[in-house]
């Protein structure tokens, strides 16, 4: 049977109005849907980490390179990490967006900038996604040096939210 | 080890929608039934059922394969969905390839559905969830973040415009605008309607941005000697591959998706090509968003890094180019039911490969075309080389 | 001719109720290590293709198989998700070496149950959001009605019952890797709570954590890696209707329909005698009488009979769950097939230990996937 040849297909499409004028009927259901994930010993030692202020990484000897987050074993070539490695809060930014719609596509006056963090000590430079803060959006690049805003101590619980945001490096 | 042949022997679909009436069962079933329809098989010849559909969040059903088995078919018997986030579409029929290529089945359906209308109050609820649940969700990551980071670093690193990225979205919606079953299809599109739509998440613009959609559609796979006696015109399953990167994106270059040359080169190789760019002749690569197929060209080595751009402007990949790319319209044109999406590709490669596809037909005859999906945290490719 | 494909490779964490320590990528990383030590091979060499199988609502996460690849050593590489029973997972494994396109693939199946709060709710969630879930029903009633209909259409007896519970945690109490062994009388079976009647509590098999990572290989590839290659004689899946309205309730229809493809693969005509054991689903109690029934152990209705006889203890003619099943060991949800798998694996090896069978040559393992699914599948497994 060729394509060319079906007049028409099936499905039908239906219009905002046909609901709202209650055309159509439907279900609603809201999944009751809960989780308490366990962290585990990379990522649990990362979230203590963080609530010191402070980044850590893993170093893999064999493939001769250092990265965040954490992970207990190497996916390149599948040897347990070999050592914690302390990093710097500092760190380049590899990629960014400005995003000025909500997940439900309601408009933002000003736009939220996430962007991938290559963090300061780690090799080959890998990153992690934050938020950028304490700068214009029009003045973001690619390659600006940026540094970590973290929370006061005692708001900190050991999140990834202790961190605020990355700004800007100030130079001097 | 010689592999037993296999060939798509009949297609069918729904219209794409943005909201549709059938529930998602109704869907699969609409576009089961068209697609045994189109080669006169029946539901008994079938011997399995395999189905592919993405977040089980859209639909809202946990376990969504075991709840459109029946509308897909799939009642007493062997019975399985397949999972690759985005790049299902394409999955969902090599997962039917091995079926039939082991010789324990000769004729599988392959189906995938997506009725992401489902998902309220904005379907892009279901993909708040794909994100690290400890290292990344608490920064209230939406879907767009990622694109939008891959789209700025892929032109940051090729010194790429808005401009020539904004002409696969004129291109598709164009070619869509042929297509039965397209939802976003427009012939009078522009370059500037791209470049002036509102600013989701620069650099991506609401036109540079598939539509969220409901839709379905099915395929027939049968092995060779059975494929002979149901029609004269089988197309068949050349090369098939799939590549999952690391799941750490943050910790990859996203300029270049190493995945997609991976999955491509399973696929080639298996179909005996060794010079893509001369031994393609149509590609359907997935374009939920402008930039991605160009991205997914230069993965599927049909053009250098940060050249398909420059291949578009020149109208290669136009319709009466060189190499027409998506001439279906794509997601962008026809609309993006995450998995129906996919197979929508491979289904079109079977209309094109057969002359089939009236108002769309790419001219001279086509004899290869390669279609190809992507999907989760910029990791998945999926490919397959269809011939006649 | 279909290519021969045997399981070269066996990694698992065992059931344990909680994995706090653990991340689930860590506990996926504990059971991938062990199976390519197993098998004898490099992941990021020697390995082909992975297969996960998962759903995205029991992780918590949509689009799971992003989290899949790194723990398995699958990154760059073709991996796959299956949202199906873990045996559905070594199925697609074992198409794809079949096929002829590749020579060695990982399955892996995990549950971290202890993680999801709501579990009754996510069950809820997988009926029909039109004609089911408005009535806000427990899902458990649904194996409630098939309990109470099978038992009336076959006259198994609620003892019958009891004495799988009684049977099955007792083997699991010679089972170190089972988390929950228990020494029961079948009047504590039935002294227990009523959950949805006629089921009771002890006739429910608790949840439990853990990982089980397995390597496939092709026929000449797994004799070179193994002089025990564990040979996939027949495999089998099946899908019934998923809505209750159109379900058969008495009868597994699914069991029956994967078994049937099974056997007829390995050419089996009698499994009571060509099949030494088997590990059946035994979610909850009742099931396991009807999938010994559905699978051709026995004609419909004499499972219950044959369970008071004691054939299906580990001394009897059919030695059923004598790992404990997922009553004795806890039930890792989609993962529960690939723990009966290994089971199988380590008893024609002769490795079971403190639990081996003797002299056993073929053996079966079915898993399914749970309510409110009709959705089965099946392995015969040989040494």
């Amino acid at each position: 049977m060729m394509t060319a040849q079906i007049k028409e297909f099936p499905g039908v499409g239906l219009r905002e109005s046909d609901f709202e004028q209650r055309k159509v009927l439907y279900t609603e259901w809201v999944p009751n849907a809960r989780y308490a994930w366990d962290a585990g010993v990379a990522i649990g030692r990362y979230l203590a980490e963080l609530k010191e202020g402070r980044l850590i990484g893993v170093r893999c000897r064999h493939c001769r390179r250092t990265v965040i987050p954490p992970r207990v074993f190497c996916e390149w070539c599948f040897r347990p990490m070999d050592e914690w490695v302390p990093l710097p809060d500092t760190g380049t930014v590899n990629t960014f967006s400005l995003c000025y719609v909500t997940w439900d596509m309601r408009r933002l006056t000003e736009p939220e900038i996430p962007a991938v963090i290559d963090i300061d000590g780690t090799h080959p430079p890998v990153g992690i996604l934050h938020l950028l803060g304490e700068v214009e959006p029009q003045a973001v690049q690619i390659g600006m040096r940026v540094q970590a805003v973290w929370k006061p101590p005692e708001e900190r619980t050991g999140s990834i939210l202790d961190i605020r945001y990355f700004r800007p490096v100030r130079e001097g | 080890m010689g592999m037993r042949k296999v060939a798509v022997v009949g297609a069918g679909m729904t219209k794409f929608v943005r909201r549709a009436l059938e529930t998602g069962k109704e869907l699969a079933f609409e576009a089961a039934k068209m697609a045994l329809d189109s080669c006169e098989l029946t539901l008994q010849q079938v011997d399995c059922v395999v189905h592919g559909t993405a977040p089980d969040a859209f639909d809202g059903v946990h376990m969504k394969g075991e709840y459109l088995a029946d509308g897909s078919g799939a009642w007493r018997k062997p019975y399985t969905r397949c999972y690759v986030g985005g790049g299902t579409g394409v999955f969902a029929p090599i997962h039917g390839w091995y079926h039939v290529a082991s010789g324990l089945f000769d004729i599988c359906l392959v189906v995938c559905e997506e009725k992401m209308s489902s998902c309220q109050p904005h379907p892009q609820g279901a993909f708040l969830t794909i994100f690290d649940h400890t290292t990344e969700r608490p920064l209230g990551p939406n879907l767009l973040w990622i694109f939008a980071l891959e789209m700025n670093r892929y032109m940051h690193t090729y010194g790429l415009s808005k401009r020539d990225i904004a002409l696969v979205s004129v291109k598709n919606k164009r070619n869509a605008a042929d297509h039965p079953c397209s939802l976003l299809g427009d012939r009078e599109i522009t370059v500037e309607d791209v470049l002036n739509s509102e600013v989701l998440a620069w650099p991506v613009q609401r036109l540079d941005v598939s539509p969220v959609t409901d839709g379905a559609v099915a395929v027939v796979l049968a092995a060779e000697h059975v494929a002979r006696r149901i029609t004269d015109k089988p197309v068949w399953i050349e090369g098939v591959g799939w590549n999952l990167d690391t799941t750490y994106w943050t910790n990859r270059d996203l300029c270049y998706p190493r995945y997609v040359e991976n999955a491509a080169r399973m696929a080639y190789e298996m179909a005996g090509i060794s010079e893509p760019r001369k031994q393609i002749h149509i590609a359907e690569p997935y374009d939920p968003f402008d930039y991605k197929e160009l991205h997914h060209l230069e993965g599927l080595l049909l053009f250098d890094r940060g050249k398909a751009p420059e291949a578009t402007a020149l109208g290669i990949t136009q319709r009466d180019g060189d190499l027409p790319v998506c001439p279906s319209g794509g997601l962008l044109g026809v609309g993006n039911p995450i998995a129906a999406a996919g197979l929508m590709k491979v289904a079109e490669l079977f209309w094109q490969l057969r002359g089939e596809a009236g108002a769309r037909q790419v001219p001279g005859q086509p004899r290869r075309g390669v279609a190809q999906a992507w999907g989760d945290l910029m990791q998945v490719g999926t490919v397959i080389v269809m011939g006649v | 001719m279909t290519r021969k494909v045997a399981i070269v490779g066996i990694g698992y964490t065992g059931c344990r109720p909680l994995t706090a320590e653990v991340s689930y990528k860590e506990l996926v990383y504990e059971a991938a290590v062990k199976a390519y030590e197993d098998a004898g091979l490099d992941p990021r060499r020697d390995v082909d293709s992975f297969v996960t199988v998962a759903e995205d609502f029991i992780e918590g996460t949509s689009i799971f198989d992003e989290y899949t690849p790194d723990q398995l050593g699958g990154m760059l590489k073709p991996n796959v998700t299956i949202p199906g029973e873990g045996i559905h997972g070594l199925a697609t494994a074992y198409l794809q070496i079949a096929s002829g396109l590749v020579d060695v693939v990982v399955v892996e199946a995990h549950s971290k149950a202890s993680n999801v709060l709501t579990l009754p709710h996510i069950t809820a969630y997988a009926m029909d959001p039109v004609y089911n879930r408005p009535l806000q029903a427990n899902p458990i009633f649904i194996a409630g009605m098939e309990m109470n209909r099978y038992m009336w259409a076959t006259g198994a007896t609620q003892e019958q019952c009891a004495q799988v519970v009684v049977k099955n945690k007792r083997c699991a109490l010679y089972n170190p890797t089972a988390a929950y062994g228990a020494n029961l009388e079948i009047d504590d079976v039935l002294a227990a709570e009523m959950v949805a009647y006629p089921l009771g509590r002890q006739e429910i098999s608790p949840h439990a954590d853990g990982a089980v990572v397995l390597v496939l290989a092709a026929g000449e590839v797994a004799e070179s890696l193994t002089d025990l290659p564990i040979w996939i004689r027949g495999i089998g899946w099946c899908n019934d209707a998923p809505s209750l309205e159109t379900r058969g309730w008495g009868r597994a229809i699914y069991a029956e329909g994967a078994g049937k493809m099974a056997y007829q693969m390995a050419g089996i005509r009698n499994p009571m005698e060509e099949i030494d054991f088997a590990e059946l689903d035994d979610t909850y109690a009742y099931k396991e009488l009807q999938h010994l029934e559905a699978l051709g152990f026995c004609q419909f209705g004499e499972a219950g009979i044959l369970t008071a006889e004691g054939v299906t203890e580990p001394g009897g003619a059919l030695p059923v769950n004598v790992s404990g099943g997922n009553l004795g060991c806890g039930h890792l949800l989609d993962a529960a097939g690939l723990r009966a798998v290994v089971e199988v694996v380590l008893q024609l090896r002769g490795e079971a230990g403190s639990h081996q069978l003797p002299d056993v040559e073929t053996g079966l393992a079915f898993g399914w996937r749970g309510l409110p699914s009709t959705s089965g599948a099946v392995v015969i497994l040989s040494n």
